[in-house]
């Protein structure tokens, strides 16, 4: 039984069609070879070596055999060679299923799809294919630049589409010209259907489990250089658009998670209660802005003091911080609200103020000795967080970014021994310092300050702007927000980064440096550009959709709406690009009024001229009759009879039969 | 299997077949002396797919004419007298019942050929010329509740005396109908007669004749007629022709749209016959008296008007739309 239907799927499978499909020429065969090299290209970056160099053999193998014609490799072998990719990406992906085996499973078989072709109908197997892969790579990145390349390839890959179905045009050049000008009708459809095309929420292209799956950024702990870590980064955290005039940089204190734990050397995050509501109604002066924020699988979201407003989808934590509901996976937007000169009501519950004063046994004991001796000499915290700050700018403490290593009681090597530190150096100490002293402090980390790109206005921050500062609690005033190294580096919190460590700037990554003012310039500018393409194209969500269409007068637009007024646009699209293609056609009234004016003219001679006589006797009689116009007669009857008696007259020939009976006076 | 001509199809290797066309008819020209045009008219009837009537005095040579066009074109040639004692079996064939096999065995007759020359036409009682007739218009015979399919191509050159003969049945008008075109041959000129009188028998050089035409070939050179382009203004053209002799006072009954259709077809063999992808309103004119002479009968001022005369006058009472 199981060997008659091996037998029969053998047979099958050997049985050579019954009606042999159309072969391909050898023009049919480099398109598609170009196509597929065309769809390949872009995924290389994303691949491993050995495939691109599979993938790159099977393709000049075939490239060979097209060129010497040769037979192309038997059947059973390239099953061989199925197998064994499989196989190969099997062990490399340490299984077959996810984006990057099946991307590579997709490169292997267009390579070995090139080795068996044969008809047109594998043809179309191969520009499906390409498509494919070409769509495959906005997994991996979706830049304008990546889209203008997927667009370029898509030209070629149309182009021998094209070959395949209407024939291959005399030169590359043409078959390129026809590809893109069809891809050029198809833009105002894609237009339609990019604004009007019902959307779902989440990512286009992200796919869940390996979306964004390794994000820079700041992280849930502190050790002493996680953050100086983070600065190397220029990679952009987040945009922002303020609502009126942005504010000064000192105010720019971007929050986004505290940092309570501490065991020693590493400072950590833990979890508070979540409510979905604010407890307070804010007032006073507000700063409303726009925050675009770059994946970084975390759920904290970045905010100024104090938000007024919770993003939809987002909670807020005790400790004041806004949390979204799931680890941010997808560029996300959302309209907040600040009010800096709000503090809520000071209240904090007992408990939190104790794990707010926790500090291990043991270490430190230089700085908790100081501490304790501010204990006794003051009696409020208020006072007690001023002899801290003075203490601290007694020290003449220098902001670098390189700090030496300081391991074991890291506080007193930086206070005492040192003296140089990062942010995360002196807020650590600060909070210690505070906590030592029994008042209750916590370290609080996110960015600060920016860049306004002078381009389209957006505020940028980037990874470069990550900062850490402090924040004491005081009876009866609340959390109060100190910057322990804004004393020692106002230069920091005023003018960023680069103005702060001078002398050091070749450890700054490249666009934070002051002396590459052109360099900034050109990147403000590719900044804009992609910034753009960012919030109008991938970020274009449900919410801008509906934005969009109410703007459009689509006050409520429901998937019926939107498919009916798709269908129309389309409907419109398609009847204009036919009036287009019918006006294009020669007009055989014109041709007719023309031939008129000709034959009006030629009777102005009294020539004899019936009305029975076809075009060619006409001018054979007209140019004896005639003899010195005998030229000019035959050129028009023949224009006359190549628009109105042959096959698909072109416009061009209308214009020479336009131009030859002008300029006919007999 | 039948081309089918479609919007898009255009004649290829169209040269080619220009030439092949050129070399038969000057083939047939060097035995049939001084009659080129009328050589010329009976290819395209045959490129369109139609039957030909030679109507003419005995002698004229329209036997030959036949003969020489189905050696030429490699085809299988039948000739049939049409006498008046002919029955529709003596065209068609018998069915014999066999002693040995015991069962009737059908005999075809001599219509089961490519070309058939079925001469002197109208000497046959009409129950013989419709038994051909119907032949020719369904290319396939019914005998005794069988149907059997003519070979293809299937072309058939009738010939018919001058009906004021004697002991004639002229073919009524809708029989005419079948026939694509009629022509007539007409005496020869001063010097083809006097090169036929000093030539070689014709009969000697006929079978002297190689063919021409391949096996296919000639179905290849009838789908190319039919992929000709024939544009709006073009068959606008043949209407107006068309409605002229339909509304004209001169004739009692105007053009068939079998008329037209032949029209249409045999103007597309003249275009291809002068090599051109497209057909003219000249390629109309030139193969419009052979149409309408045998379809048309003027009456009126015009009383009398036959054969080219009449296929003149209708050229130049319509004018090109």
């Amino acid at each position: 039984m199981f060997k008659r239907l091996l037998n029969s799927l053998l047979k099958r499978w050997r049985r050579k069609p019954a009606v042999q499909a159309p072969a391909l020429t050898l023009a049919q065969s480099w398109w598609l070879f170009a196509a597929a090299s065309a769809a390949l290209l872009p995924l290389v970056e994303h691949i491993p070596l050995w495939l691109s160099l599979t993938a790159a053999t099977g393709m000049a193998w075939r490239a060979w055999l097209i060129w010497r014609a040769g037979r192309l490799p038997p059947r059973w072998l390239l099953f061989v060679f199925v197998v064994a990719a499989c196989v190969a990406v099997a062990i490399q992906y340490r299984g077959l299923f996810g984006r990057n085996p099946g991307l590579a499973l997709l490169v292997i078989f267009m390579a070995l799809k090139l080795l068996e072709l044969r008809s047109v109908r594998d043809g179309i197997t191969v520009i499906l294919l390409a498509c494919f892969l070409l769509l495959s790579g906005f997994f991996f990145n979706q830049s304008i630049a990546a889209a203008l390349m997927a667009g370029a390839a898509l030209i070629v890959v149309i182009a021998a589409l094209l070959s395949l179905q209407a024939g291959p045009l005399p030169t590359p050049r043409q078959q390129l010209q026809h590809s893109a000008l069809l891809l050029a009708q198809a833009l105002p459809f894609m237009l339609v259907l990019f604004v009007l095309f019902p959307r779902v929420q989440g990512p286009l292209w992200g796919l869940p489990q390996d979306a964004f799956g390794a994000s820079s950024g700041l992280s849930e702990s502190m050790a002493p250089g996680s953050i100086s870590q983070v600065v190397q980064s220029d990679a952009i955290a987040f945009r922002v658009r303020f609502k009126g005039t942005p504010p000064p940089p000192q105010q720019l204190y971007w929050r986004a998670l505290t940092l309570n734990d501490y065991d020693g050397i590493n400072w950590r995050y833990r979890a508070t209660p979540e409510r979905t509501d604010l407890p307070y109604s804010a007032e006073g002066r507000s700063i409303e802005y726009e925050v675009t924020l770059e994946p970084h699988n975390q759920r904290w979201l970045f905010a100024l003091e104090t938000p007024g407003q919770l993003p939809p989808d987002s909670s807020f934590s005790s400790d004041q911080l806004i949390l979204a509901n799931t680890p941010v996976r997808t560029r996300l937007r959302y309209e907040m609200v600040s009010y800096p000169d709000f503090r809520p009501d000071a209240e904090e519950s007992p408990r939190r103020l104790r794990e707010a004063l926790r500090l291990p046994d043991g270490v430190n004991p230089r700085t908790r000795a100081v501490a304790e001796g501010w204990r006794q000499q003051y009696r409020s915290d208020a006072e007690i967080l001023q002899a801290a700050m003075t203490f601290f700018q007694q020290r003449i403490l220098a902001y670098t970014l390189s700090p030496p290593l300081m391991r074991d009681n890291a506080v007193d090597a930086f206070l005492f021994e040192h003296k140089r530190g990062f942010c995360e150096h002196f807020a650590s100490a600060f909070t210690f310092a505070l906590r030592a002293a029994g008042v209750p402090a916590r370290v609080v980390g996110g960015y600060q300050g920016g860049e306004i790109n002078p381009v389209d206005g957006y505020f940028t921050v980037r990874q470069f702007d990550a900062h850490v500062w402090v924040e004491a609690w005081i009876q009866g005033r609340g959390w109060v927000r100190v910057d322990p190294t804004a004393d020692s580096a106002p230069r920091r919190i005023d003018g960023g980064l680069r103005t702060a460590v001078t002398g050091e700037e070749a450890e700054l990554p490249l666009l934070a440096r002051e002396n590459y003012a052109w360099l900034r310039e050109v990147r403000y500018r590719l900044d804009a550009v992609a910034n753009a393409w960012n919030q109008s194209v991938l970020g274009f969500g449900p919410q801008r959709q509906r934005d969009m269409l109410s703007k459009l007068g689509m006050p409520e637009p429901d998937w019926k709406q939107m498919t009916a007024w798709l269908a129309s646009l389309c409907g419109v699209l398609l009847l204009g690009f036919t009036l287009f293609a019918l006006r294009q056609r020669v007009r055989t009234d014109e041709v007719t009024r023309l031939w008129q004016t000709f034959l009006r003219r030629l009777a102005r001679r009294k020539l004899d001229l019936p009305g029975w006589m076809g075009p060619d006797t006409l001018a054979n009689h007209a140019a004896a009759q005639l003899p010195q116009h005998a030229k000019a007669i035959r050129a028009i009857a023949a224009s006359y009879v190549a628009l109105r008696y042959e096959h698909s007259p072109s416009t061009e020939q209308l214009a020479a039969f336009k131009a030859h009976i002008d300029r006919f006076k007999p | 299997m039948k081309a089918i001509p479609s919007i898009m199809s255009t004649v290829t290797d169209l040269p080619a077949h220009h030439a092949t066309t050129r070399k038969i008819l000057a083939a047939a020209g060097e035995i049939i002396l001084g009659k080129d045009a009328q050589l010329k008219q009976a290819l395209a009837c045959l490129l369109a797919r139609g039957h030909l009537l030679i109507e003419d005095l005995p002698g004229v040579g329209k036997t030959t004419l036949a003969h020489v066009l189905a050696r030429l074109l490699g085809l299988e040639f039948q000739r049939i007298q049409f006498t008046s004692d002919m029955l529709p079996a003596d065209i068609i064939g018998v069915s014999v019942f066999e002693r040995a096999s015991g069962t009737f065995q059908f005999h075809p007759g001599p219509i089961f050929a490519q070309l058939i020359l079925a001469d002197e036409v109208n000497r046959a009682t009409p129950k013989a010329q419709s038994a051909l007739l119907e032949a020719m218009e369904e290319r396939q015979v019914t005998s005794e509740g069988i149907t059997r399919a003519l070979p293809q191509p299937f072309f058939v050159i009738a010939t018919q005396n001058p009906s004021h003969q004697i002991g004639t049945f002229p073919l009524p008008e809708s029989q005419l109908d079948r026939f694509l075109m009629r022509i007539e041959l007409g005496y020869p000129d001063k010097a083809a007669e006097r090169a036929l009188l000093a030539g070689v028998d014709r009969r000697t050089l006929l079978a002297g004749l190689p063919p021409l035409l391949q096996a296919n070939q000639l179905q290849q050179l009838q789908d190319a007629t039919s992929a000709i382009h024939a544009s709006p203004a073009l068959i606008e053209y043949v209407q107006a022709l068309a409605e002229y002799t339909r509304h004209s006072s001169h004739f009692s009954n105007g053009l068939s749209p079998r008329a037209t259709l032949g029209l249409l077809a045999a103007a597309r063999a003249w275009a291809l016959l002068e090599g051109r992808p497209h057909v003219l309103p000249e390629d109309v004119q030139a193969v419009l008296p052979g149409i309408v002479a045998h379809r048309l009968h003027a009456g009126g001022e015009l009383g009398g008007l036959r054969g080219d005369a009449l296929g003149k006058h209708l050229i130049e009472a319509v004018p090109l739309p």
